[in-house]
């Protein structure tokens, strides 16, 4: 099931990309030149506390950023592959879209489902409406034909699809919107779909139903999901890689076996402490010291260092670049990541 | 024997909805908490555990049943042991950025129940017991923080001020409800273990309702676990016996769907699947036990007609649940 990383191609390539927004103090740097690949039908999540920019990168690659955001520099290469035989059939730069592409980009090629599902819908439309509108919008199926897709993926979902297509939203619980959203995402069968924080705020079990839903989803219908999350065990549970992301950097990339097994960077460390599981024994769990740095005025060198238990001279000089480990797909950017899990981690083998 | 601080006796409360028409947030709730205690309440959203934490706080009223603080019923409080008990409890809430004044500066904020209560003399006496307030949730220096708004604060930072808001009358029980759901993981622990060293340093014993178990198994490591469903308390134990050997049927089911911080094993982890997913309405309560519709070891008729109470084991659990607690007579008879 997890897609092989060299031999498969990527749908997203995003190079040096940085955004900023402009605040009274100065420049927010929420994006700092970051390369990501994304590659075909696998699941990658992009794993920080809130403030990292990793909503940022999501809204980044769909171009749905605040007027005060601006992106300075960057591509963000996204090639479309026949469905059917996987053919390359087109690539083009998303920053170079004009604003009519880039309408038909979102949602045609790649979905974003935000966070808080209420305040997505429009409250005085049916859920039908809803599909309507952006069927049209899109210049997609009307009538049956859409209420026909429609109730495919209502059905993918595991909804009643009799109940919700007549529904306001209002009349839906949350996990229920948080479904319809999904399948209002994949209605014209993008093949990507980015979901922020898609499981917060739910109870829990709302949040497996997600998660098996969304499990289910990449099975038969194989888009690349990117999906946002200050969640170690939802990333554990459904991506094929993980992303640290800290201020404004991706600080680890790594197959999710291979990142949960030896993680490399500090911080990776740390958050994987931090969280008390089921299973943990209180005395393994520990905060991260001192709190997330401020975008606007940040520390030298690596940004982690005033908080990292491992940060020598160098690391208050100089930021790491996120270079191979281990293995070539096994990325962190620490000057010290080999000896970061001996010294973090000095119970786990 | 000594009361327990603070004793629940079949606690129910309704809101009224239409004219003719309530629901029941909780419904007859029994629970005691010692001093010195740690209890964490763990549900789903509407299982009346915010409900139950706002009447021990005393801002709710019960519909039925009593509250007793050390063997008191706070019903029937004369107005300045009424004042007596508001202060002994008090309550830290869920989000730290709609809980604290924004136009006043921390210090403000702090001494405002250090005056009203008259519990310092002095301005130099109240700015003291501001700085050695600060100074034990771990806010230091506290200097640095007394002339600053909340909207300079982080957020973590902001419920450390709620924290020491609320123990500036010396209370004897604290209701912290989802006290740390709005903080950044990587610092939810730290706030956790001021919390721990405040409950040793004072002895105050803490309410802490969740709705994630693993931080409830955190905090309750040597406290007790109470699990809500639909407004009644299905299953209490010892937090780690609650976590490593559930017994109720829901508390089963809640286990098995929350996933692991391990790829390997949340990915094979056994997961027990509801008759149903719809969670009934509060407004037509399933007869019989309410889990019954969706639970996966439904026993027939008796689960659907016979509304089971919490039945208590001497292993410090009590469920209310009819196979279980049939299944346990019957090993305690043999």
């Amino acid at each position: 099931m997890t897609p092989k990383n060299q031999n498969n191609p990527s749908t997203l390539s995003i190079r040096n990309l940085t955004i900023e927004y402009q605040a009274k103090r100065g420049a927010v740097q929420a994006v700092r030149s970051i390369d990501l690949e994304i590659y075909r039908s696998e699941a990658l999540a992009l794993i920080g506390e809130s403030g990292s920019g990793k909503t940022t990168i999501g809204l980044g690659i769909v171009r749905l950023l605040p007027s005060t955001a601006k992106i300075r520099t960057g591509e963000m290469i996204f090639r479309r592959y026949n469905k059917t035989d996987y053919k390359l059939e087109e690539e083009f730069d998303v920053l170079k879209l004009n604003e009519r592409e880039m309408r038909q980009f979102r949602w045609k090629e790649c979905a974003m489902v935000f966070q808080a599902a209420l305040n997505a819908f429009n409250p005085v439309l049916k859920i039908k409406d809803q599909f309507g509108d952006t069927a049209r919008a899109h210049g997609y199926l009307q009538g049956e034909a859409l209420k026909k897709r429609a109730y495919e993926l209502f059905d993918l979902v595991r909804l009643d699809p009799e109940r919700v297509w007549n529904s306001y939203p209002h009349e839906l619980s949350g996990g229920m919107r948080q479904r319809v959203l999904i399948a209002l995402g994949l209605l014209l069968d993008p093949p990507m779909l980015i979901l922020d924080e898609p499981t917060t705020a739910l109870d829990i079990l709302t949040q497996r139903n997600i998660m098996d839903v969304l499990k289910e989803l990449r099975d038969k219908l194989r888009f690349s999901l990117v999906f946002i999350s200050h969640d170690l065990s939802l990333a554990a549970e459904l991506a094929d890689r993980i992303a640290t992301v800290y201020a404004g950097r991706i600080v680890e990339l790594g197959n999710v076996y291979d990142t949960f097994q030896n993680p490399r960077h500090p911080y990776t460390i740390g958050l994987m402490s931090a969280v008390p599981t089921l299973t943990t024994h209180r005395d393994n769990v520990s905060s991260i010291p001192g709190s997330p740095p401020d975008l606007i005025d940040m520390p030298t060198g690596c940004k982690f260092h005033p908080r990292c238990p491992l940060a020598v001279e160098k690391c208050v000089r100089e930021e790491p670049a996120l270079v191979p480990t281990t293995g070539p797909d096994h990325l962190a950017a620490c000057w010290r990541w080999m000896e970061a899990k001996q010294f973090l981690m000095p119970n786990v083998k | 024997m000594t009361p327990p601080l603070i004793e629940l006796k079949h606690l129910t409360r309704r809101f009224q909805v239409k004219r003719n028409l309530s629901i029941t947030a909780v419904s007859d709730v029994s629970l005691s908490i010692s001093a010195g205690e740690i209890v964490c309440l763990v549900g789903e959203s509407g299982c009346g555990k915010t409900t139950t934490g706002k009447m021990i706080a005393g801002l709710l009223k019960p519909s039925e049943g009593e509250i007793l603080f050390n063997g008191q019923d706070i019903s029937h409080l004369k107005k300045d042991e009424w004042e007596k008990y508001r202060l002994g409890v008090q309550m830290i809430h869920q989000d730290p950025y709609a809980s604290l004044n924004p136009s006043h500066t921390i210090y403000d904020i702090v001494s405002a129940p250090l005056k009203a209560h008259r519990k310092t003399g002095s301005d130099a006496a109240t700015r003291a017991a501001a700085i050695e307030l600060l100074e034990s949730v771990d806010l230091t220096p506290a200097s640095d923080f007394l002339d600053k708004f909340p909207h300079q604060l982080s957020g973590g930072q902001r419920q450390r001020v709620s924290v020491a808001r609320a123990l500036t009358v010396n209370p004897k029980f604290i209701i912290a409800d989802e006290a740390v759901s709005m903080v950044d993981v990587s610092i939810r622990i730290s706030l956790l273990n001021t919390l721990l060293k405040l409950k040793e340093k004072n002895g105050l014993a803490v309410l802490f309702i969740t709705h994630d178990l693993a931080l409830a198994k955190y905090f309750a490591w040597d406290g007790r676990v109470g699990v809500m469903y639909l407004g009644k308390l299905v299953e209490v134990a010892p937090a780690r016996q609650l976590v490593e050997a559930p017994q109720h049927p829901y508390t089963k089911v809640l286990l098995s769907a929350i996933p692991e911080a391990d790829p390997e094993r949340t990915r094979h982890k056994e997961r027990i699947e509801l008759r149903s997913m719809d969670v009934p309405s509060l407004l037509r309560l399933p007869s019989g036990c309410a889990f019954h519709p969706r639970c996966p070891y439904f026993a027939g008729e008796k689960c659907e007609k016979v509304i089971p109470q919490l039945t208590f084991f001497n292993d410090d659990s009590a469920v209310a649940c009819h196979p279980v607690a049939e299944k346990r007579l019957l090993q305690i008879r043999n």
